[in-house]
């Protein structure tokens, strides 16, 4: 798959290493170049340098011909208008914002986006394993990230 | 009317004066603390400290009453967020945002913002008014931009000075709506002709507007 990840913090640069590390063909943008440092030496895909909400940034990314879109960056906001700018200028089949605010997380997802609300999700889990002692949680994924540096 | 603006930068803080001045009731959205203290200190309860796109902050500020909300921050995506929430969660019936890249015009208008301000393509214009010699002046713009109604100065060295309209090769789709001289309004017909000092309204489609400069520009 072609994947463009916007926002290259601890999400962002996990996700993208990830799915690089899994054959997928991986361009992450972001506003710093240092953010870069966070995917490590092995990583081989594409470093954009800019501004999300820029269209021109995103063709540059790939955007056209992406197959997923991310917007995984610090700001909600910013977030939500690259995905509609995904959804709606570059018709990405897939596209998908991390929004923190749990209620524009649940306009947005009604509007067609597909919203991940870590506040949500972190709360939720936190919750049954304090009430049931168990992680609701198939997957271990802390050990596939340790992997990664491997 | 109840205005609500979000962004207590220069653009917000005077339009909430003068808003204020002809008497609408006006609140001020302003999320920093500092720059809230600053402006509050002169416009005192017109102004709420608070993020904008949060949804607990909109009720408090009354949204849900307001005829309109402007958003002017310095961020597109804000404004943007701040004018769809208005809308989703509390149906206002007029947004407008202000645009900083003024190719988020359109989009903002295809993700359902009532109206967009763009000060960049505002001054840009006035530019290409001043030096181009091309004396179209937009006036409004309808259905969402497409259709625009624009303005042009008939001068005294203009190619078509003294022609008739049905002699002008317009555009297929625009329309010289009134002819603006001495003060009267004429409905003009195929063989009004056209004087110098004329001002002629035409509502054309908006990616045939160069074309009317090539008809009416001086040579």
């Amino acid at each position: 798959m072609n994947i463009v990840v916007l926002g290259c913090g601890r999400v962002g640069s996990t996700f993208a290493r990830m799915m690089h590390r899994d054959g997928h063909n991986v361009t992450v943008i972001d506003i710093q170049s240092e953010a870069f440092r966070r995917l490590g030496s092995k990583f081989r895909g594409n470093r954009i340098v800019g501004n999300g909400i820029d269209e021109d940034v995103l063709k540059r990314a790939g955007i056209e011909t992406a197959d997923v879109f991310v917007a995984a960056t610090q700001g909600d906001n910013r977030n939500i208008m690259a995905a509609q700018i995904a959804q709606r200028v570059f018709k990405v089949e897939r596209v998908i914002a991390r929004i923190y605010d749990p209620v524009r997380a649940d306009r947005y997802r009604q509007l067609g986006i597909v919203t991940l609300c870590t506040t949500t999700i972190a709360s939720g889990l936190l919750r049954d394993f304090v009430t049931t002692n168990e992680w609701g949680l198939d997957k271990d994924y802390s050990a596939e990230y340790l992997r990664l540096n491997v | 009317m109840y205005v609500i603006i979000v962004g207590g930068g220069n653009v917000g803080y005077y339009l909430a004066k003068t808003l204020a001045d002809e008497r609408h009731e006006v609140l001020l959205l302003e999320k920093d603390r500092t720059r809230y203290r600053t402006i509050s200190e002169e416009l005192g309860e017109l102004v709420m400290q608070g993020d904008g796109c949060e949804v607990a902050i909109q009720s408090q500020a009354g949204f849900g009453r307001a005829d309109a909300v402007v958003a002017v921050t310095g961020s597109d995506d804000d404004n943007l967020v701040v004018c769809q929430m208005s809308k989703m969660e509390h149906n206002v019936p007029r947004t407008i945002s202000r645009v900083n890249d003024p190719r988020n015009e359109k989009l903002f208008h295809e993700l359902g913002i009532d109206a967009t301000v763009s000060s960049t393509k505002i001054i840009y214009n006035l530019l290409e008014q001043e030096v181009g010699g091309g004396e179209v002046i937009p006036l409004a713009a309808l259905n969402r931009g497409n259709i625009e109604i624009v303005e042009i100065e008939i001068s005294a060295r203009a190619p078509v000075l003294g022609h008739e309209i049905k002699q002008l090769q317009m555009p297929q789709e625009a329309l010289i709506i009134s002819v603006l001289r001495d003060d009267h309004a004429i409905l003009p017909s195929g063989d009004t002709q056209l004087e110098a000092g004329d001002k002629i309204i035409v509502l054309v489609r908006a990616d045939q507007e160069h074309s009317l400069r090539d008809i009416f520009a001086e040579d």
